[in-house]
């Protein structure tokens, strides 16, 4: 751990970061914003752990907890809703055991989660899997999309 | 039509073959048809340009629902196909650019024609037919030009010229480019900043990304620009983390431009320094906001604060910062290039030049699409969105995003321009435009909004902090079937309250979805409240769902769905729908063969 955060620490300083920039650095090198970790940059840097948890938890692309080996993002535009994505992300909802108010099932396998607009409205309803951009979605093709993960 | 004679290989002199490669084109597969043409081609050691198109050109006429689109320019003749798949790719090959003959049950259809013989594109012209990682590509198309001529202008004229034009910002407000960065000039502090916007957090708008993506130049031509103009040597683009393929051509196009001494220090060897940095947005919604921005990029929390003063004196790191959207900038290159009057040939008096819109929902042809200010609302859903798909009724279009309103069909003459809209109690907001059929609810319409503010509201001012989330109690109350007598009037007090007791554009404008919906929807909030119905069938809370025993022939397919063994179904016997089982889920609705469920 040492050693990642001496990195970032060594990229903040020669670039003149923000908390922003400082954050999403932690969380691509750990996945998630670690505890230990923002405290050993609020010793290091002498700014409050408090200042850090302000704004991570103020963004949305901030994430506390670990989060699934596959990550399932649905879209939640306007043009997604009118075109039918609620029941889809529903059923995914039940076919991948996620408790009721959590975004990552038990076994750590997969994170649901939504966002406001990825911007393909046209090919609406839309679902991102692990980074491949899934349109004009169906019940169906959410099944063959959950295989192709489950595949790998 | 081609003469059917067959041809020689020999007979092609060039050949080029253009890809749509936007976030559309790439979920529809274009990388496999590129990959696959190029193999195909060096298997029949033919040579050719294999272009990397923009979504936005041909399309993203939502032809991204025909994606993948590809161009085929055989010696300069352009033939575009559509819904190419990998396996289509060696017919192509063969046929076509060996023998010189299209394949015709491919090709786009009149529709895709007539959708953009009804533009008037100024913007997307130029995505789409250039490579968007090269900067060379955009130089051929006098990419740059604009800037070189204003370095060798005062910078007072750039402004006056961008003034003449009457270039409004594209972001929603609509206010004017050149008085925003005049009052920025005037201000004496320095440095100063130039900053262009592209958080496009509205839900159902992507033209932002659509240009980044398509001809990111442009954008960076227009921050030269504007910078020279207010005296700024260094920007920032705030863009959205959502958009990864926009952040990396935004990259490619900024390490392009700085190899060119487009960028750096004397750019165009003149005396003057500009550099861009790119700041990442973390996902908040009210970060498009000015001043929300500005904390954000400082790497606070991004919270707006009370204007005035307003960015131009105070803004970022309390410096003279002009803040102007992507659309607003990919303008400023050409107006520079080719002057004032030519772009207020395009639009109205008060509203020139062109607009990008996402047509959207439920209309047939989606996509983006671009048209001069003023044009009226019929002619963008009919004569270029081909109507309301299946044949639907037209009940409502929605623009703005969570800003915005609702316009009922009986406005559909209307011009669409920025004063327009917000006389009718909507707004141009950042250009996205829904479309909704007899299907859609206006009740959940209204509440699917307020679920995106409230998620959203920094929290701040209480008005929107507890505001929103009250009224989105009420609107779920009432989508439940639980509404109660007085709500319609709750909501409009409450409006009120939320409208003028916040600070930014975000609480302000929260409850437009709520007022303009009630303002022309009145009946269906009634019919939800009083008469427990939901006229447009969406609720699902509100719905019933029977077997109509005069169609139904007994198949059970309805049983073997249903998910939690509500229907009751044996051999030769109708179905029977349990309600105190039934979760609506519609199962049975989608299922059933003969429409037999109501």
């Amino acid at each position: 751990m040492e050693k990642d955060c001496q990195k970032i620490l060594h990229r903040y300083n020669a670039e003149g970061g923000s908390v922003v920039s400082l954050l999403q650095d932690i969380q691509e090198t750990f996945g998630y914003i670690r505890e230990d970790v923002v405290d050993w940059f609020s010793e290091e840097l002498n700014v409050p752990a408090s200042n850090f948890f302000g704004v991570a938890t103020f963004y949305a692309q901030f994430y506390l907890k670990p989060r699934g080996e596959n990550i399932i993002t649905a879209c939640c535009g306007t043009a997604c809703h009118v075109k039918g994505s609620a029941p889809i992300i529903e059923k995914l909802r039940m076919d991948l055991k996620i408790p009721e108010g959590e975004v990552t099932s038990k076994n750590g396998k997969y994170t649901l989660e939504s966002v406001a607009c990825v911007g393909a409205c046209s090919i609406a309803p839309v679902f991102i899997a692990n980074k491949k951009v899934f349109g004009k979605l169906t019940a169906e093709m959410a099944d063959a999309m959950i295989k192709g993960l489950d595949k790998k | 039509m081609p003469a059917k004679t067959r041809t020689r290989k020999s007979d092609l002199k060039s050949l080029t073959i253009r890809v749509c490669v936007g976030t559309g084109g790439l979920a529809a597969g274009s990388q496999d048809v590129i990959d696959e043409f190029t193999k195909q081609l060096k298997a029949k050691k033919i040579r050719a340009t294999i272009a990397k198109k923009c979504v936005n050109k041909t399309g993203c006429r939502g032809f991204c629902a025909k994606d993948v689109l590809v161009d085929v320019i055989r010696n300069r003749k352009t033939e575009t196909y559509q819904l190419i798949s990998p396996e289509m790719v060696s017919t192509i090959v063969e046929n076509h650019i060996v023998n010189g003959e299209p394949v015709e049950k491919w090709l786009v259809g009149p529709e895709y024609h007539e959708f953009h013989n009804r533009q008037t594109k100024i913007l997307l012209d130029q995505c789409g037919q250039i490579d968007p990682e090269d900067i060379d590509a955009y130089t051929a198309i006098d990419g740059y030009k604009g800037a070189k001529k204003a370095l060798s202008m005062d910078p007072l004229e750039v402004i006056e010229e961008v003034r003449n034009s009457g270039l409004r910002g594209r972001g929603g407000a609509g206010f004017s480019c050149g008085m925003k960065w005049d009052f920025c000039r005037r201000t004496p502090a320095t440095p100063r900043y130039i900053i262009c916007n592209a958080d496009e957090g509205d839900p159902g708008a992507f033209m932002d990304r659509s240009i980044i993506e398509g001809n990111p130049h442009s954008v960076i031509e227009g921050m030269i620009i504007g910078g020279y103009a207010i005296g700024a040597e260094l920007g920032y683009v705030y863009i959205r983390a959502e958009y990864p393929l926009a952040v990396e051509r935004l990259r490619i196009a900024l390490d392009q431009a700085r190899e060119k001494n487009c960028l750096g220090k004397n750019i165009f060897r003149t005396k003057y320094n500009f550099d861009i940095k790119i700041k990442l947005g973390a996902g908040a919604f009210v970060c498009g906001e000015s001043t929300a921005l500005m904390r954000s990029i400082e790497g606070k929390r991004g919270m707006p604060r009370p204007t005035p003063p307003r960015s131009v004196t105070k803004g970022l790191y309390d410096k003279p910062t002009a803040l102007n959207n992507v659309e607003t900038l990919a303008n400023v290159p050409l107006i520079l290039l080719k002057g004032a009057d030519w772009f207020t040939s395009f639009g109205t008096k008060k509203n020139t030049g062109t607009k990008v819109f996402a047509l959207t929902g439920k209309c047939k042809n989606t996509g983006l699409i671009e048209v001069p200010l003023g044009m009226s609302l019929k002619e963008i859903i009919y004569d270029i969105g081909g109507g309301v798909e299946k044949k639907r009724e037209l009940k409502a279009v929605q623009t703005g995003g969570p800003s915005g309103g609702c316009i009922p069909a009986e406005h559909i003459n209307m011009p669409v321009d920025f004063d327009s809209l917000t006389k009718i109690g909507s707004m141009m907001g950042s250009g996205g435009m829904v479309v909704m059929d007899d299907t859609t609810c206006m009740v959940d319409m209204a509440k699917f909004f307020l679920t995106f503010t409230e998620d959203e509201s920094c929290g701040k001012c209480v008005p929107c902090r507890v505001g929103t989330k009250r009224m989105l109690e009420m609107l779920t109350r009432i989508t439940e079937g639980r509404g109660r007598s007085g709500d319609i009037e709750r909501l409009l007090e409450l409006s009120d309250t939320i409208r003028l007791g916040s600070l930014c554009g975000l609480g302000r404008s929260a409850p437009y979805p709520v007022m303009s919906t009630i303002r022309f929807f009145r009946h269906e909030y009634e019919a939800h409240i009083h008469d427990g119905i939901c006229p447009a069938g969406a609720c699902k809370a509100l719905r019933q769902y029977l077997v109509n025993e005069e169609t139904c022939k007994m198949c059970g397919k309805c049983f073997r769905v249903c998910p939690s063994d509500a229907i009751v179904w044996e051999k030769k016997q109708f179905a029977k729908i349990n309600k105190t089982k039934c979760i609506k889920c519609g199962s049975c609705y989608d299922a059933c063969p003969f429409n037999a469920i109501l």
